[in-house]
């Protein structure tokens, strides 16, 4: 009788595991990130509305969620693109290109940042074609959407690529042999298979670039209501010693972050029980 | 014959096929060619650039910019760093798989989302938060003077920065990974007698070793490249608390680009060693996976 009330205690562990999981979850992410929160009880509300919308901050809010999204829409778009050649066509070096996909997520933040610097400034190799085009991307808002959109490339490639590679080529068959040409076919049968992927992708790209700082600060030039983001606030303010400031931004920019976890979670779920609808029928 | 004309038969479908659902040519490479220009523009130039900046002014410049001991310092710190937060994620991870694909509980997918909470922070948060629990006006602030402790600017801030950052990677690859092997080899290893620790040794471990592997670079490589929460508790202390990426930043701050952009190289070489050693675990899992497929289709 007890087994059918417990039917998966057969295994041993698990009251160790999952002690062990909730401690050090507690330990190294749920008390510290609490304390981010008590700090800013130190401040009344007043003050601390009055510290996350000081014009300069209320900039760099501007710049931080603009350039993001501006740099997650260009990855949606040749994030999917780069998804297609690398599933549909094959061309010589496709395997390492495939690889080379995932050097955002390997290579440090740091580096990633003078490397675009010392390319995109007006003497490198490509800041120096478009200068004469009046185009200015190193130490402007544009060098900041050049970081972001270099941090967030892998993501809508690896969660359009497998959907993509599932797809049933009957599906595909069926709207040629209705007369669909192959453009109809790509926006009324593939694009709608692709669009939780497609969205999962990009919600990804959009929150990783919101908390980006390494790859931004070398490029972005970091001119107060100009090219300074959120996160740079955070640090300048804790360089003043000023500590409840720093936190009071900082829990903006959790809470803003929370959500966006909470909508990709969701995202993620669609998308898969999708998938699954369409393998089912 | 018959065979012949079926096979031929089988051709043509194929080829009216690929037709039907397949672009012309021009179209078929002006999509390639635009997808590589776009990745030329964001990553290959940009990746070709730090091997070039770096031996700009020769290769015994590039030498002597590794080999000064602040350089030597701060690689040793970076190792230190990896090599204490890989085995403490390791170990979390594997246990919080075990839990979460081999029990069911009440508010697990709460639990597996507050798991991934580390990848929706940004790591200047990261950093920031350790400082307001061990830095000088935090909680534990006046105790760590008392005891002569330093955490802040100090090498177990950077530890404990790092291990928050990479915190999810393991547990995030093998999760997945372990709710689709099911149960049933772990139950097999109980019902013939063997204990916890022998079904995790000989059937589990080898189960997901590919999985295992493969959380393991993707945290060695962040744990390594991390900068924005190790940046705000390390201080910045030359030779001391200086990692490589926040050497690489004093360095170019200096403008002293070519040093900057050696040490810069040593971990783009890094990533480029992570993403091969990526490629071959994807490669060997695949083969794992379709020698059981076949295996169990015989």
């Amino acid at each position: 009788m007890a087994k059918k009330h417990k039917p998966n205690n057969v295994l041993p562990g698990f009251n160790l595991s999952l002690g062990y999981t909730l401690l050090y979850l507690s330990l190294i992410v749920l008390i510290p990130l609490s304390a981010a929160f008590f700090k800013t009880t130190e401040l009344s509300f007043a003050e601390f509305w009055h510290t996350v919308t000081t014009p300069r901050v209320v900039a760099s809010y501007k710049l931080t969620f603009g350039a993001s999204l501006f740099a997650a829409v260009i990855n949606a778009i040749f994030g999917l693109l780069t998804a297609w050649v690398l599933t549909r066509y094959t061309f010589p070096g496709k395997k390492l290109v495939d690889a080379l996909v995932d050097l955002p997520f390997a290579l440090p933040t740091a580096v990633a940042g003078i490397a675009l610097t010392a390319v995109y400034s007006t003497n490198g190799w490509i800041g120096s074609l478009l200068e004469p085009l009046g185009v200015k991307v190193a130490f402007t808002p544009l060098g900041v959407v050049v970081a972001l959109t270099f941090i967030g490339l892998p993501f809508v490639v690896r969660t359009v690529q497998p959907v993509l590679e599932d797809l049933e080529a009957e599906t595909e068959e069926a709207a040629a042999s209705l007369g669909a040409n192959r453009w109809q076919t790509f926006s009324r049968v593939i694009l709608p298979a692709l669009w939780p992927a497609l969205l999962t992708g990009f919600a990804l790209a959009f929150a990783r670039a919101i908390g980006e700082y390494g790859s931004v600060i070398f490029i972005a030039g970091n001119m107060p209501m100009v090219s300074e983001i959120t996160p740079l606030i955070i640090i300048t303010k804790l360089e003043q010693y000023d500590y409840t400031g720093a936190t009071a931004v900082a829990v903006v920019m959790l809470i803003i972050s929370f959500l966006l976890l909470f909508a990709i979670n969701g995202l993620q779920w669609w998308s898969s029980r999708r998938n699954s609808a369409s393998r089912g029928t | 014959m018959s065979a012949i004309v079926s096979q031929l038969a089988h051709y043509n479908a194929k080829v009216a096929r690929s037709r039907a659902t397949s672009e012309p040519t021009w179209v078929r490479w002006t999509l390639i060619i635009s997808a590589l220009l776009f990745l030329s523009l964001f990553l290959f130039i940009p990746l070709a650039a730090v091997f070039t900046e770096a031996l700009r002014k020769g290769f015994e410049t590039y030498i002597a910019a590794l080999v000064e001991p602040d350089a030597v310092s701060a690689i040793q710190l970076t190792l230190i760093a990896a090599a204490i937060s890989l085995p403490l994620n390791l170990v979390f991870g594997i246990a919080a798989a075990w839990a979460i694909a081999k029990f069911e509980f009440k508010g697990k997918s709460i639990l597996i989302t507050l798991i991934d909470l580390p990848f929706a922070v940004s790591p200047v948060i990261a950093g920031l938060i350790f400082v307001l629990i061990f830095g000088l006006q935090g909680w534990f602030g006046e105790w760590l003077i008392d005891n002569d402790f330093k955490v802040i600017f100090a090498i177990p801030g950077i530890v404990l920065a790092t291990v928050f950052v990479t915190f999810p990677f393991i547990a995030r690859e093998l999760i997945p990974l372990m709710q689709a092997q099911g149960k049933e080899e772990e139950e097999a290893g109980l019902v013939l007698g063997a204990s916890g620790w022998q079904i995790l040794w000989h059937i589990t471990l080898p189960n997901i070793k590919w999985g295992l592997l493969y959380g393991v670079i993707l945290t060695n490589a962040r744990a390594m490249g991390e900068f924005g929460a190790v940046s705000v508790v390390s201080g910045h202390i030359r030779g001391l608390t200086n990692t490589m990426p926040l050497h690489v930043e004093i360095l170019y701050n200096e403008y002293n680009y070519a040093a900057a952009f050696a040490v810069a190289s040593l971990l783009a070489f890094l990533a480029l060693v992570t993403l091969g050693l990526k490629s071959y675990i994807e490669w060997q899992s695949g083969r794992t996976a379709s020698a059981n497929e076949k295996a169990s289709d015989q």
